[in-house]
């Protein structure tokens, strides 16, 4: 199929420095979401070494199944990210919109399975400040912990969500042929964007539910 | 207007340091923004617009050579300089920060916007701390609720009072007489009104006035009501029936914990031992103690400390 | 190359005077415009509310406001100078409008970003002055935990709210001048030829696009905690309080590089042009800021000296942040070596930047004494350090920033202003911030404690000296408004260059095309060729 070309925005000479600034723009971007991440990882680390038997008590009562599903749906849609991208690189539109529809499928699977693990911690008393309730001396420490991880699975879902509405519409600008080998750009900055998404989850996953669980 | 003040009186041991630190900076600064605004002006005027000045600039490469050196120069003496005050400042800083061996506790509990000492023979004050003069006091400290800070600028002494853990900060005053003493970490509506005097006095006149203060007890004696009052010694006691530690001759020894470290039993310890007692769990022991959080309170966690040290030198009963 | 009929083409002001095209453009100059516009607004509140401050620290006792009014003015005071003036001012207003100018672009790398940058500011404002005008908030700017998540019943979601979302346009700002450094520089224009206010641009946006982030999340973990009651910051479950301040002065120190850094760009371009004189060691200028920008991430801990934090910690931060000072004494020392052999003159530009030079040298060897460990300890959180950070600040990046505004006021505008009532305007406010500020300093060492609306009766005479300066240097700053503004319909007309300087900014028209260029310039020169001659014709 023949590939559209993008118009150059006035302040760019030509289409190589337009395709450089944009792909140095998204990798500052993507520095910024490690910084921003790492406060949360940092909070959780300190929070746990503070009070380490505390939070392996915690990470027992997370569902492990529901987490290792959803990492295995976010770790396939990064590669079927991927590929798309691949598609657009070679002109496929059709594959490239097939690939970008797999990849919010899988993103929407992910979320789905995110709120049933939330009902399950709500209907178990494990949400703080809202229906809280733990036998014990460390309650408070095991608030603690659930308080992290609602709020870092929550932000990081927060950033899946808008991954898939991106990637739902430049979903739809391909399948009206706005992409091709001459200018897939936003197909490659939104993959990059899914990709640390994806990386983000890959540290998100271990610290919250493998760490101390046995 | 009241007389004026320039500079704070110097009433302890460290002060002298710390005010030598102070004038070498201050000695150091003046040169340095003299000999630039010396500079400035010199230059503004020799080199003004139209002025008949020399401004044959040499060129060539040993002219470059001893531009690079006058940088180099530059960049190297000021850094001497400070890693020198560096050095000297940070010795400072760990003669304040060392509480040495002689010192006497005194407790101090901040709550918004007051402070409240306690004395180990139980003396009571608010708003005023009687110390003897050449007496090295450490303060044991504490906050209700928010962070509060202790200073005062007269012993040139000063340490944030954390709610959740004991902070402390030592000093041995060296002259009678009545300190300023501010809190400086902002906490709320009254923060500054949350002002005292510490009352240096002769040691006669001090032990005189420990005397006369009202005291149902010194801490240590009400610390061991406490610990019968709040059940500490139905686990704690020669009669319990369950397997907890014993705790005389604990006070200040190092404790094995179930995940293999060794931690020091010191006021710390045993705050978080009641009040978060999941957290370190002494080795060959069940984590079944309860936590007392919400039913202690800062000054009785206190009294009970004093209490364990009072004990500290007692040889461990027999372990069950 | 000759100097471009105002008369033959629109410049970016005449080009379309409907108020929408001013809300929806995407031309870096007149978004900088918008953001002056704005600052200066906030600008005056958080002046209004230090007004208020200095009246009532005129008594030992708060009789002008109650105390809990005092803790407020105090807090939206800080909140309102740092990040919705002082963090924002030099980048958006003088970078935006001069960056792509300097380099030889047409705009940024990204104008819409540049938009929406101002539009998160603007809202990011509304929300903090519905905080004020609610009842406002008393936490102090630093909002220390537990007091501002458990214990303040103020309106700290509304204003932690509005920092928020400041904080993204500071992100994106930074985000668009480094790619547009980057990737958008005019032909032969190598990276050791820029402009060093093009150098502080980029090192001010590293430090903006890696700290700023930090400081976001942060505000989400105190909102939550605020408004749940439960959170990592408090100890009553185990949370830490020191937590806070260590990620809070993660970026809140970067974040006064954020403020100086610029100021030190301005300083360079100013001293440069009024003697007439290369920047002495101008590679030592460019990395001295690069590393100002980089040691400023690992010092954090000097404001935590007292705070509980272990003696460990505070003997490595006190030796990185002695080494963090060596570069901006390397800068202080060259810029006075510009001097040398120069042809000086005293415009008001260069009578703000000399100032800009005294004032930080005092502001920065001040922080010396707080960087050191024993010292510091006297110090910490009484008017001493609020001298120290009002001498750089205001001193040092307030003075570089009216600075810049004279020197490139010409040409955004396109009209003169008398130089006579500015250069008074600069020497009113030099007397009336150190009769403001230096009293503070012996006030400090006497112990008057930071946040203090009632204070011993001895301290009264420092506090009324203090106050009376405040009252000289407010006349210092409200009198460029009129002459400014006055100069927009009654100044001469500016030509090209008016000032006979350097810089690509200077070989266009006053004020530029919308397109700034009308041929893309190709630069063969070393930067600040003053004295080697050199095209200065405009």
């Amino acid at each position: 199929m023949a590939s559209t070309i993008a118009p150059i925005a006035p302040q760019f000479d030509d289409a190589v420095q337009q395709r450089d600034a944009s792909n140095l723009g998204i990798w500052i971007f993507l520095a910024t979401e490690i910084l921003f991440f790492g406060v949360l990882f940092a909070a959780y680390a300190i929070t746990r070494t503070q009070h380490t038997a505390a939070f392996a008590a915690g990470s027992r009562l997370t569902d492990l199944s529901l987490a290792t599903v959803n990492t295995a749906l976010l770790l396939t849609s990064s590669l079927t990210m991927a590929l798309g991208v691949y598609a657009a690189q070679s002109g496929a539109r059709r594959a490239l919109v097939r690939w970008l529809s797999l990849t919010v499928i899988l993103g929407v699977a992910f979320l789905v399975i995110k709120g049933f693990e939330y009902h399950a911690d709500y209907v178990e008393h494990l949400v703080p400040a809202v229906d809280f309730s733990y036998p014990g001396a460390q309650a408070g420490e095991v608030e603690l912990f659930f308080y992290l991880y609602f709020v870092i699975t929550a932000i990081h879902g927060l950033h899946v969500f808008i991954g898939v509405v991106v990637i739902s519409v430049i979903a739809v600008m391909a399948s009206r042929n706005a992409f091709g080998p001459a200018y897939f750009t936003p197909v490659d900055l939104t993959g990059l964007y899914w990709h640390l998404v994806d990386i983000i989850w890959l540290f998100v996953y271990p610290m919250l539910y493998l760490v101390s669980r046995s | 207007m009241d007389h004026v003040e320039f500079f704070p009186a110097a009433a302890s041991t460290v002060a002298g340091t710390i005010d030598d630190i102070y004038f070498v900076w201050l000695a150091l600064s003046a040169a340095i923004t003299i000999a630039i605004a010396a500079l400035v002006v010199i230059f503004a005027i020799k080199y003004r617009h139209g002025s008949k000045a020399d401004r044959n600039v040499a060129s060539g490469e040993h002219y470059e050579h001893t531009l690079h050196r006058i940088e180099i120069t530059w960049t190297l003496v000021p850094l001497i300089i400070f890693l020198a005050m560096f050095l000297w400042s940070a010795n400072a800083y760990y003669q304040s920060a060392a509480v040495p061996n002689d010192a006497v506790p005194v407790y101090v509990v901040g709550k918004q916007w007051m402070w409240h000492i306690e004395h180990q023979g139980g003396q009571r004050e608010i708003g005023e701390l009687h110390i003897p003069v050449g007496r090295t006091i450490a303060l044991v400290m504490t906050s209700q609720d928010v962070i509060h800070s202790f200073s005062v600028p007269g012993f040139r002494v000063k340490q944030d009072v954390l709610p959740g853990r004991y902070t402390t900060l030592w000093f041995k005053a060296t002259r009678t007489g009545d300190f300023r003493w501010f809190c400086t970490q902002y906490c709320g509506a009254a923060h500054s009104r949350m002002i005292g005097r510490v009352l240096v006095m002769e040691p006669d006149d001090f032990e005189r006035w420990l005397a006369l203060s009202d005291t149902a007890g010194s801490m240590a004696a009400k610390g061991a009501a406490r610990f019968r009052q709040f059940g500490c010694s139905g686990c704690h006691g020669p009669s319990a029936n369950v397997h907890a530690p014993r705790l005389e001759g604990l006070f200040g020894k190092p404790v094995q914990l179930q995940d293999g470290r060794t931690v020091l039993a010191d006021e710390r310890f045993i705050r978080d031992s009641v009040f978060l007692p999941n957290k370190e769990v002494p080795a060959n022991y069940e984590p079944i103690m309860p936590s007392f959080r919400g039913q202690i309170d800062e000054e009785q966690m206190l009294e009970i400390i004093e209490y364990l040290k009072s004990i500290e030198n007692v040889p461990q009963g027999g372990q069950r | 190359m000759s100097s471009i009929s105002v008369a033959q083409h629109d410049n970016y002001l005449t080009a379309d005077f409907r108020l929408w095209s001013w809300l929806i453009t995407l031309d870096h100059k007149r978004i900088a415009v918008l953001y002056t516009v704005s600052i200066t607004l906030l600008f005056f509140i958080g002046g209004a509310a230090a007004a208020m401050i200095r009246l009532d620290l005129l008594t030992p006792y708060s009789e002008l406001v109650s105390i809990e009014t005092y803790n407020k003015l105090f807090t939206m005071h800080g909140v309102i100078m740092v990040w919705f003036f002082l963090i924002p001012s030099i980048p958006t207003t003088l970078g935006n409008f001069l960056l792509p100018l300097m380099i030889g672009a047409r705009d940024l790398a990204f104008p819409r970003l540049n938009l929406l940058s101002w539009y998160l500011y603007v809202i990011g404002a509304l929300f903090a002055i519905e905080s004020l005008i609610a009842g406002g908030v008393d936490t102090g700017w630093t909002f220390y935990t537990p007091f501002s998540t458990m214990f303040s019943n103020t309106h700290v979601f509304a204003a932690v709210t509005g920092v928020f979302i400041a904080g993204f346009s500071s992100i994106l700002t930074g985000l668009n001048f480094i790619v547009t450094i980057h990737e958008m520089r005019a032909p032969g224009l190598t990276w050791f030829r820029l402009p060093l206010f093009i150098w502080a641009m980029y090192a001010t946006s590293l430090i903006l696009v890696l700290a700023t982030p930090v400081l976001a999340m942060t505000l989400v973990l105190i909102a939550v905690e605020h408004f749940f009651h439960i959170g990592v910051f408090d100890p009553a479950l185990g949370g830490d309080p020191l937590l806070f301040q260590h990620l809070f002065w993660f970026y809140s120190h970067p974040a006064v590089y954020i403020m100086i850094v610029p100021a030190m760009g301005v300083a360079s371009e100013i001293i440069g042009c009024f003697a007439r004189n290369r920047i002495f060691g101008y590679r030592f200028m460019a990395y001295a800021m690069l590393a100002i920008a980089g040691f400023g991430f690992v010092v954090w801990g000097h404001h935590m000296f007292v705070s509980g934090q272990s003696a460990y910690a505070g003997t490595v931060f006190s030796l990185l942040t002695f080494l963090v000072s060596v570069p901006s004494a390397i800068k202080v020392f060259n810029w006075t070596a510009t001097l040398y052999k120069g042809h000086i003159s005293f415009e008001a530009p260069m009578l703000y930047a000399l100032g800009f030079l005294g004032l930080f040298t005092i502001g920065g060897l001040t922080g010396l004494f707080l960087a050191s460990l024993g010292l510091d300890i006297q110090l910490h959180d009484t008017y001493f350090v609020v001298a120290h950070f009002h001498y750089i600040m205001v001193g040092g990046a307030v003075m570089a920033f009216f600075g810049g505004i004279h020197f490139w006021w010409p040409k955004a505008t396109g009209r003169m202003y008398s130089d006579a009532w500015a250069r008074l305007a600069a020497i009113i406010t030099f007397v009336g911030f150190n009769l403001t500020f230096f009293p503070q300093f012996i006030v400090g060492y006497l112990g008057m404690p930071r946040r203090y609306p009632e204070y011993p009766p001895e301290f009264q005479i420092w506090n009324v000296l203090s106050s009376a300066g405040a009252v000289i240097l407010a006349l210092g700053y409200a009198l460029p408004l009129f002459y400014l503004f006055w100069s927009l319909r009654n100044g001469p007309a500016a030509p090209s260059n008016p000032w006979k300087a350097k810089g690509l900014e200077w070989q266009t028209s006053s004020p530029p095309l919308p397109e700034n260029f009308l041929r893309t310039p190709v630069v063969a020169e070393e930067p600040y060729s003053y004295s080697t001659g050199g095209s200065t014709d405009g």
